[in-house]
């Protein structure tokens, strides 16, 4: 995840991660990771990233952050449960993963090099 | 390709989702996406997302997600499905290719492509669903996705943070962090062969598969390695691991 400033809303950083802050801690799926801090609407995220074992890359020079993903196992998957991805399409318009329920899915990575 | 499999499947409640890797964003995948003239959701991740939620090291790879939005098969090889006409490709090279290219279709023809046992899995799956033997349980994905340490997740960062310095112009610094995301992720294609594409020899469509150094100015090159000395390294029928059931 991408940052432009040290410190994010709850929402932006559920997004960007797939974590979910809760008062229990940041879940994903079953999954749930206390946070030495309860969460408020504004995200610390050097200290969240802190708890849940993600590094923080920063790049001062140009005024950027870069937050990798969690490594509370050893896999790339902390559960079964699909994040909700969410990107966007040619025109620019958010797909999300989840508007997809009840149907069988086939996420197919390329790329044009 | 994978088009006409998803119009065959799509009755059935089987939805496909592409998504291209890149860095140059829409720019980079309009041509290919606007030639397949999808019908599915087709995204564009310029960040590679991909690898951070769904461990994606490589392309073409497939993920499997059921009804509910369980992952039922980690990122894996996703062989386009079998052609009845033994066409690969629908785009047609020119008969003055340079040689490098000669040598990378020699070695990309040896790559291990699982087609059979891969459609016919996923033909199953989309019949009988929770019953096909293809569907792992919750367990067997967590177990079966990428192993990822500290340091990898490490090389997940430096590899975001190069992919928004190139997209802010910020070129000698992105190449500093891709190749610390190399460094520290020595197992993802997707990681190098970005970076490699960024590093442009020769004009139109295929200056980004060139994935090396431009013989008339090698000492620019700024990475350890580039796509065929790296296949020939570990071996082209290596580049893939076997599809397993």
């Amino acid at each position: 995840m991408l940052l432009r400033s040290p410190r994010v809303s709850k929402s932006e950083f559920e997004a960007g991660t797939g974590w979910q802050l809760k008062p229990e801690g940041a879940c994903r799926g079953e999954v749930c990771i206390p946070l030495s801090q309860p969460p408020g609407e504004s995200v610390d995220v050097a200290r969240v990233a802190k708890d849940l074992g993600m590094p923080l890359v920063a790049e001062a020079e140009f005024g950027l952050w870069a937050l990798g993903p969690a490594s509370t196992g050893s896999r790339a998957l902390a559960t079964a449960q699909a994040p909700d991805l969410r990107l966007p399409d040619l025109s620019g318009k958010e797909f999300r993963l989840s508007s997809l329920r009840g149907q069988k899915v086939l996420l197919y990575a390329w790329a044009p090099y | 390709m994978w088009q006409v499999l998803r119009s065959e499947l799509h009755p059935k409640g089987f939805e496909l989702v592409t998504v291209g890797l890149d860095t140059e964003g829409a720019a980079g995948c309009r041509a290919f996406i606007e030639a397949a003239r999808p019908e599915h959701p087709s995204l564009i991740d310029r960040h590679h997302v991909l690898a951070d939620l769904f461990g994606v090291i490589n392309i073409p790879s497939s993920v499997w997600i059921d009804e509910n939005g369980m992952i039922v098969r980690p990122a894996e090889t996703a062989p386009a499905p079998p052609q009845p006409d033994g066409k690969t490709s629908r785009f047609s090279l020119p008969a003055d290719l340079p040689p490098r290219f000669v040598e990378i279709r020699a070695e990309a023809a040896k790559i291990r492509k699982d087609t059979q046992a891969y459609h016919a899995a996923l033909r199953d799956w989309v019949e009988r669903g929770a019953e096909s033997a293809f569907a792992l349980p919750p367990d067997a994905v967590v177990e079966r996705s990428r192993p990822r340490d500290h340091s990898k997740a490490l090389g997940h960062a430096h590899f975001q943070l190069a992919a928004q310095l190139e997209m802010d112009g910020h070129h000698a610094a992105a190449v500093r962090h891709f190749r610390e995301a190399h460094r520290l992720v020595p197992d993802s294609w997707t990681f190098r062969r970005q970076a490699w594409s960024l590093e442009r020899v020769g004009e139109g469509p295929l200056a980004r598969f060139w994935q090396g150094p431009n013989p008339d100015a090698s000492g620019a090159w700024p990475y350890e390695g580039d796509w065929l000395s790296d296949v020939r390294k570990i071996g082209a029928e290596n580049y893939s691991e076997p599809w397993r059931p």
